[in-house]
């Protein structure tokens, strides 16, 4: 059982405020959904937790039960049990998607990985989200499409099983059948992972079930409540929430 | 990403022992020199004439002023011929710690260290040797080292050496024509097909692996040969020139693949006149790679001489701190219906320096052309330095050639996505170093590759701040 506070939390970009104040708890099990308008400061709030070193905090704190996440690396957050699927992954030429694959999973995770083993692991997991095995001899996210990056991203969190885990728009672009599909692969991962889905639909709701939903807008998280919350969104739009 | 800082200190590479030497010469060039060491080898008169002949264009020709900077070598500074009593140290303990140490992160076998070192002269065991030497000797394949085939088949050497590259190609090649000693001599009859990679660590004599080695491989008609000179780790050497000629003759349907793994010590200045001849549909490959030296000046050509003819380089450059890289290729298409292929791959660290020089031409009457060349250059810190430098000369209107360059920089959100999966910066920066390099690794032999691998990773120690 694992738990993410995050508390007052202010960041900036390129001396921009863009995070105000967040408080936000995730712990394994639980599925939070965040939502908001564009540029409201999602994908930011992602990058802070993760650690991305173009953000800067300036006040506040993010614990990840008893560490101090903020002053950990990246590596060492991911370590630590975090995952973040990216809304746009980066493409990096060279990089073989297995050897990759097989790098991240022996610094995570805290026995040495066997070879074999995790080669049949992986096949199984690219099969369950719908990508073909040959994608294991490609490069890292090189000349994937849209969809196929956020598969490739669910993927990793199937195989990294990480304590908390952030996904960002993981199912924007996708078709019907691999909503679903991505849906329901990401309610199965909340046995060992406390969720936190950044979203703009509803469609995928009904896959992963929401146990909280948070609006977020200027970088402030300005309501939480449950599955209703989404017909207020849908019918009066984030603009009722502007503080 | 943070400014980067570089704390590879090529110096713990430099050989500090003295060696003993059966025979040394005093420092300094002359005629008299060179008439020495060519009667020390007791050598045909025509090979002495070629040495003199050389010697005259060397002293006449002015140091380049292009490329990188030569202004700085004291030709007087310079021992021309040596020969040591074996070995360069007597002792694998005498080595000093950090180049022992180096080897174990290179992973290199105990066995394999002594030789590599210079420690013993033997790199594989007489028997494995004689094997081998069994199996060449019954396809009619030479392999030896230069200086017995001078003696050996002297109407051979004597047909195609110094026809390929001439002794006044340029003044390095024609210092190396003066003063040679060593390299590897390959001959390759008709029709066979060498089954296994020939490499330079075969040759009995470690001092063939010297200063002015001179290679020449000759392969008949239809014949096949992959050849790989060299080895990852560190070249530790007293010597600040190294000036190597390598000529390559690849007559009518022949294949041949030439491999260099190279690392030199920093102070090193390596000037390598590397050139083929490839004759109708024959088929010539450069697979090279370019790490350490102070300056490496190296353009692997190759001369389409005939109908089909085709030619590849792959070449990968890599220069860290006080180290530039000058490289490139030559395709120089003579012939119609003959194709060439450049890529060049070159990465720049800690305020190392790497530039793309190459040329494509195209003869009027050499019709159907083809021709594509393309350099990736990346840059790991501000502090380092690329550029290219491509010359076309195109006589002849229906020849296609391309061009294309890119440089890079290691994003940081490729950092960041890579560290964000748990691998550590320095390691994510690494795999993307070997990444960018794949194309030349997949090239080389399994055992090879593994060794590359591992001499990026400590040349690219301390990359991260
Ligand atoms: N490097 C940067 N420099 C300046 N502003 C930035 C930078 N990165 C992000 N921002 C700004 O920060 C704000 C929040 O961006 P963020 O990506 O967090 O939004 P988001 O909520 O994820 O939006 P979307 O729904 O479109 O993905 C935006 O106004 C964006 O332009
Ligand atoms: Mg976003």
């Amino acid at each position: 059982m694992s738990k993410l506070v995050i508390s007052d939390l202010h960041a900036s970009v390129n001396g921009r405020m863009i995070l105000n104040g967040v408080d936000l708890e995730v712990r394994t099990g639980e599925l939070h959904v965040l939502m908001g308008p564009n540029g409201s400061g999602k994908s930011t709030l992602s990058n802070v937790i993760m650690g991305n070193p173009k953000f800067r905090v300036e006040s506040g704190g993010i614990l990840l039960d008893d560490l101090n996440v903020l002053a950990m690396k990246p590596d060492e957050r991911a370590r630590a049990g975090l995952f973040l699927a990216f809304q746009e992954p980066v493409e990096i030429s060279g990089v073989n998607v297995f050897n990759f694959l097989r790098t991240a999973a022996s610094k995570v995770s805290k026995e040495p990985v066997n070879f074999s083993e995790l080669k049949k692991r992986t096949t199984e997991y690219f099969k369950e989200v719908n990508l073909s095995e040959n994608f294991i001899n490609r490069y890292l996210n090189e000349g994937f499409s849209g969809g196929e990056k956020k598969r490739f991203e669910l993927l990793q969190l199937m195989l990294l099983k990480p304590k908390i885990a952030v996904l960002d728009e993981i199912d924007s672009g996708l078709d019907m059948d691999t909503l679903k599909t991505v849906g329901e692969l990401v309610r199965n991962s909340l046995k060992a992972t406390g969720l936190l889905v950044i979203t703009h639909y509803e469609r995928i709701m009904d896959y992963i079930k929401p146990d909280f939903i948070h609006i977020i807008s200027d970088g402030k998280i300005v309501k939480t409540g449950g599955i209703e919350i989404l017909k207020a969104v849908k019918e009066k739009g984030y603009e009722q929430y502007r503080v | 990403m943070q400014k980067q800082r570089i704390e590879m200190d090529y110096s713990r590479y430099d050989f500090k022992n003295p060696t003993e030497y059966e025979l040394k010469f005093e420092k300094g060039l002359s005629e008299e020199v060179v008439e020495r060491i060519s009667k020390l080898k007791n050598e045909p008169d025509w090979m002495r004439e070629f040495r003199i002949k050389a010697y005259k264009f060397f002293k006449n020709r002015p140091v380049p002023q292009w490329g990188g900077n030569l202004n700085d070598i004291n030709f007087d500074d310079i021992i021309y011929y040596m020969k040591p009593i074996k070995g360069k140290v007597d002792r694998w303990e005498d080595l000093p710690e950090d180049i022992r140490s180096t080897y174990d992160k290179l992973g290199i076998p105990e066995a394999e260290k002594k030789v590599l070192s210079g420690v013993e002269v033997m790199y594989e065991s007489e028997v494995v040797y004689n094997r081998v030497k069994k199996e060449l000797d019954d396809l009619g394949v030479v392999f030896c080292d230069t200086d017995t085939a001078v003696r050996k088949y002297p109407e051979l050497v004597k047909k195609y050496f110094g026809k390929v590259v001439s002794s006044n190609d340029n003044k390095f090649a024609a210092l190396n024509s003066a003063v040679w000693s060593g390299g590897s001599f390959i001959y390759v009859p008709k029709n066979v097909k060498v089954p296994m990679l020939l490499q330079a660590y075969f040759r009995i004599n470690a001092a063939s692996m010297g200063q002015f080695e001179r290679t020449l491989i000759i392969v008949d008609e239809g014949a096949d040969v992959t050849y790989l000179e060299g080895c990852t780790s560190p070249v530790y050497s007293n010597d600040s020139l190294h000036a190597a000629v390598v000529e390559i003759v690849a007559l009518k349907d022949s294949h041949v693949k030439y491999i260099t793994v190279q690392n030199w010590s920093s102070n090193v200045y390596n000037l390598v006149t590397k050139r083929a001849f490839a004759y109708e549909n024959a088929f010539v490959e450069w697979i090279d790679s370019n790490m350490g030296s102070r300056l490496s000046m190296k353009y692997p050509s190759v001369f389409l001489m005939g109908r089909g003819a085709r030619a590849n380089t792959l070449s990968i450059a890599f220069a860290n701190r006080g180290q530039h890289q000058d490289t490139g290729s030559k395709m120089i298409h003579l012939a119609p219906d003959t194709s060439s292929t450049v890529t060049s791959k070159s990465i720049c660290v800690g305020g190392g320096r790497t530039s793309y020089r190459g040329l494509v031409k195209v003869v009027k009457g050499a019709e159907n052309v083809k021709s594509a060349v393309r350099c990736d250059a990346l840059i790991l810190d501000d502090d380092s330095q690329t550029d290219t430098y491509p010359y076309m000369e195109v006589d002849e209107d229906n020849a296609i050639t391309t061009h294309e360059a890119s440089v890079g920089k290691v994003g940081d959100e490729q950092l960041f996505y890579m560290t964000s999966r748990g691998i550590p910066e320095q390691e994510a920066l690494n795999m993307i170093v070997l990444g960018f390099m794949n194309e030349f690794i997949k090239e080389l032999p399994l055992e090879f590759a593994v060794e590359f691998n591992r001499l990026i990773a400590i040349n690219m120690e301390g990359s991260v701040g």
